[in-house]
């Protein structure tokens, strides 16, 4: 079995995985990291969004091999010395979750679209998080809260560096 | 007497309270059933029938149970003894046809996806592994995917043994049709089929069991762990008090977690056999074949009206497909709809039968709305119908016929009392939010220009009943249970709050809906409430969440539970101040003698005083907590007039909508900012039908849309913005004034969208378009007119 050196949310992991184990399995079931879900089978729901050395990566179309020597960020691994990420703060303040399911990944998913451009229009937003899906908010308070959250950053960028 | 600790500010109803539920799921802390861990925990993995219809006349497990890491590999025959039925708790008429539906298949498969058998190994990839080496046989038998072909003579039938696909036939009727019918000036005859949907939570459901001592602790991702238990207990004959169901956090239901799903029976029964917890966990592509579904009726309707747009009669004839089995309440759904195909109008007769047809597709049950969104679509779709043909603009065409607001409460030709409402006030809000004139100008220029984009306005001015239910209203629909819902709230020693309530949120906001409340009635700060649900040894008592049901019933309990603490604790402040009773007055959390408004206790030093139980009045228990069970007298009538702008290209059939407008009454509200959000998510899931989503099967019975790729749930980038706005009629029917709102837009937006898009597309002699409104179906109805040549036959659209 090859074995796989893997940092996630800050912590450095060495295992030995199946060739075939996903990068969502090996963070679910052997790193107890459950705070992202699987939603789909298919790379269609975007709920087990992570980032890879800062881009966002769908953790169910990524082996645990390919992950080896990379950096990983969940949503557990956000925020600094128990401060939320700006972008976590925002989704609480503009009611951008109900069931929270699709919230870990789209948190990262729009982490990552703020890195590409730190002041989308509500279109880009929609556009940008095209690849993850909500079922309860109809995603217009997502589109606040991503606003809300760049906003903030633009003003603050520095509180960004914990992602 | 010391200063009192904290008191509320008044108020905590209406506010809009950030929700504290999110600081779990915003930091991934969440508990998914998924989640969970045990020792010796064991996974699940169940192999799935790829046939729509096959007798199974051989499985083989025996070289699956030598694959690496299997435990235990079991066919249905290894259950057949325990596994009793899946249960049907809505028997809606006495001679209605519930065929055997076991959790494991024994002899007969039904519709691709049931499970014929499982494999329990030490890991998820083990177990998927094993699958591989199960060898059936199946002797292929006829599908029957069509309804209407399902109940001629000579159709090959689902359920062999009993000689037919009609499982039931359902009727209401009011007034004197014949009459509203003869010499009718106008008749409008219309079929409409409401395709079948998948419901697509986000969270894939997963049951965890775990033997434990002399019970049994099974997790679930259910809307419902108190009914389940109930029914758990009665399928397997497990006793009751040895089964605790936990539903931890749950990742959204629509009703597709309204269910007792053959995975929780067989989790149950292995974590027995095996004597050690098992997990299962459903992919999404299992689960849009194990879950259930939704919609899927054939609609015959025939409206009967004077000249002048008002209506005199309507006839509902109804082809509902159960699937290939009834499930909890499966058979119920439609008729869930009866009351509401009359919608907001008044008319003289009205007519109702619905037949339950099996398929040899996944069993429907119910999805957001239920019943009343497929009303609610033909009443509306109708009204527009009946707008052109008169001559009429449609929102004339609905003034002439719906309620007044002065003739509330108003008693329904579908037999409800539909206590409170104002339909001209939201109509008028709507319009001037819409710009409703300047849209009209805008689509008359359009039309006189021949733009290529042609602008259509699509109307919904819709009611639904909801808050289910009065328990004798259910007792008299043949329904299997009550519709009460339980609260309790114990005042602890410190003078924090836990609250207890039997109305199980998946994403519904009752910890901090539910904390509003209490800190209301109870005069205790929102930060020192506690909500608990979920947990049937936590929150012994509930019916559970569905059918916009929680704050209309459930709410009310804890209310009344409230008020209880309250009386309680009034008499102990009394005897600490050393007043009478009646003449202490309770405000902000402080009982005071009245006139003496400095000699006062509050409620967190009443809360410690009884815990001491030094100075109790004589007869008063030291105990500072209460129970309440709310069963409503009547339904609640939330109502709304939503209002759809479409941009329709004639060239390519692509349909945009422009704008949105929605506003609703849901009586008085709890929280605005969970309103609005429930809001925007039934608008999604209606627009969603209109236009996106559409589970297809094909000539053999497979589904063919089992990936999130093939069934189209829509994105951010699929859907407009919403414009919200409310007003406010208050319930009479319950002491807080509030109303159900969980499904207010799934019901009214799925018509408004379709209207939108016939309206653009009448001056093309266009007068429907099945849904879902693909650029394929709008472009055919666009150039072979009417309703696109698309008359169809099938249970499915073309």
């Amino acid at each position: 079995m090859p074995r796989v050196k893997v940092e996630v949310d800050g912590v450095t992991y060495e295992d030995d995985v199946e060739p075939r184990l996903l990068l969502i399995h090996y963070l679910r079931d052997r790193l107890g990291k459950v705070g992202t879900p699987i939603g789909c089978d298919t790379t269609n729901c975007g709920a087990c969004t992570v980032l890879l050395d800062g881009m966002s990566v769908k953790s169910c179309s990524v082996l645990a091999v390919q992950a080896d020597g990379h950096q990983v960020v969940t949503v557990e691994g956000l925020g600094i010395g128990g401060e939320l990420h700006p972008m976590q703060r925002a989704f609480h303040q503009e009611h951008a979750l109900q069931c929270g399911f699709c919230t870990p990944g789209m948190i990262m998913a729009s982490i990552d679209l703020l890195r590409d451009n730190a002041d989308p229009t509500d279109e880009e937003v929609r556009e940008g998080l095209e690849g993850n899906l909500c079922r309860c908010t109809g995603y217009q308070n997502i589109v606040r809260a991503v606003r809300a959250a760049a906003e903030e950053m633009r003003q603050a960028p520095e509180r960004e560096a914990a992602s | 007497m010391t200063a009192p600790v904290q008191s509320t500010a008044p108020g905590e109803i209406g506010s809009a309270r950030k929700r504290s539920e999110d600081a779990r799921l915003i930091t991934g802390r969440t508990q998914w059933t998924d989640n969970i861990q045990l020792p010796g925990m064991c996974h699940v993995a169940f192999l799935r029938s790829p046939y729509a219809h096959a007798r199974i006349t051989r499985v083989d497990v025996e070289a699956a149970k030598g694959q690496p890491g299997v435990i235990a590999v079991f066919s249905g025959q290894d259950f057949a003894d325990e596994q009793g039925s899946l249960p049907c708790a809505w028997p809606v008429t006495e001679d209605i046809i519930i065929p055997a539906h076991p959790a494991l298949a024994v002899s007969e498969v039904r519709h691709v996806g049931e499970a014929v058998a499982c494999v329990v190994a030490r890991d998820r990839y083990a177990a998927a592994d094993a699958l591989e080496s199960i060898d059936v046989d199946y002797e292929p038998l006829e599908p029957v995917l069509d309804m209407e072909e399902a109940l001629r003579e000579g159709s090959p039938v689902v359920h062999s043994e009993h000689g037919t696909n009609r499982s039931y036939q359902w009727v209401f009727e009011n007034g004197d049709l014949d009459a509203a019918f003869r010499d009718a000036p106008v008749v409008l005859e219309r079929r409409y089929v409401q395709q079948r949907l998948i419901p697509a939570a986000m969270e894939p459901r997963a049951v965890v069991c775990e033997p434990f001592g002399d019970e049994f602790r099974l997790w679930s991702a259910t809307q419902i762990p108190h009914v389940l238990r109930v029914m758990l207990a009665m399928v397997t004959g497990i006793a009751e008090h040895q089964i605790r169901v936990i539903a931890p956090d749950v990742g959204g239901g629509f009703g597709s977690k309204l269910q007792v799903y053959a995975e929780e029976v067989l989790c149950l029964l292995l974590a027995r056999r095996l004597g050690r917890p098992v997990k299962w966990t459903e992919s999404r592509s299992e689960g849009t074949m194990a879950t259930h579904h939704g919609r899927d009726q054939i609609q015959r309707l025939t409206l009967a009206a004077e000249r002048d747009g008002r209506i005199r009669g309507l006839k509902v004839d109804l082809l509902a497909d159960m699937g290939a089995y009834l499930m909890l309440v499966t058979p119920g759904i439609p008729l869930l709809g009866a009351f509401m195909f009359n919608g907001i109008y008044k008319m003289d007769a009205y007519s109702f039968t619905c037949t339950g047809v099996f398929t040899t597709k996944t069993p429907t049950d119910a999805y957001r709305g239920a019943g009343r969104p497929e009303a609610t679509y033909a009443i509306e779709r109708l009204m527009d119908e009946l707008a052109a043909e008169v001559g009429l603009d449609p929102i004339e065409v609905r003034r002439r016929n719906w309620i007044r607001h002065e003739e509330f409460p108003y008693d329904t030709i579908a037999g409800l009392t539909y206590d409170s409402g104002n339909y001209e006030a939201a109509t008028e809000r709507a319009q001037i939010l819409f710009e409703y004139d300047r849209l009209r100008a805008e689509q008359a220029d359009r039309r006189d220009r021949g733009d290529p984009v042609q602008l259509g306005i699509g109307v919904s001015t819709f009611t639904e009943m909801c808050g289910l239910a009065p328990s004798r209203v259910l007792g008299s629909l043949s329904y299997g249970a009550g519709g009460w819902e339980h609260a309790s709230v114990r005042m602890l020693p410190t003078g924090k709050v836990e609250v207890v309530t039997g109305s199980s949120a998946h994403g519904q906001g009752h910890e901090t809906a539910w904390a509003q409340i209490a800190a209301d009635a109870l005069g205790v700060p929102f930060e020192d409430i506690r909500v608990l649900h979920g947990d049937t040894q936590v929150a012994p008592k509930g019916m559970d969440t569905y059918g916009s049901r929680s704050l209309a019933v459930g709410g009310i309990a804890l209310h009344n539970a409230c008020l209880k603490v309250v009386d309680k604790a009034r008499t102990v402040a009394a005897h600490l101040l050393e007043a009478a009773e009646q003449d202490i007055e309770f405000e902000g959390g402080r009982f005071s003698v009245r006139g003496v408004r400095d000699q006062a206790k509050t409620m967190q030093e009443v809360a410690l005083a009884v815990f001491a139980a030094h100075d109790l009045p004589d007869g008063v228990e030291p105990s500072l907590d209460s129970d309440a069970t709310f069963d409503p007298d009547d339904f609640s009538f939330p109502h709304g007039t939503h209002l759809c702008a479409a941009e329709v290209d004639t060239e390519t059939g692509f349909v945009r909508l422009r704008s949105y407008v929605a506003v609703d009454d849901v009586g008085k509200v709890v929280n605005p900012l969970i309103v609005e959000g429930q809001v925007h998510g039934g608008l999604a899931q209606g627009i969603a039908q209109a236009l996106y989503e559409e589970a297809v099967y094909d000539e053999a019975g497979n589904l063919t849309t089992t990936t999130l790729a093939d069934y189209l749930v829509p994105s951010a980038a699929d859907l407009p913005a919403f414009t919200t706005d409310r007003t406010e009629s208050p319930a009479t029917t319950n002491p807080l004034g509030v109303k159900g709102v969980g499904e207010a837009g799934t019901i009214a937006s799925t018509p408004a969208v379709v209207n939108a898009i016939v309206d653009a597309l009448r001056p093309h002699g266009v007068h429907d378009v099945p849904m879902p409104c693909t650029p394929e179906r709008v472009w055919l109805a666009i150039t072979q007119g009417a309703g696109g040549g698309l008359g169809s036959t099938s249970g499915g659209n073309p």
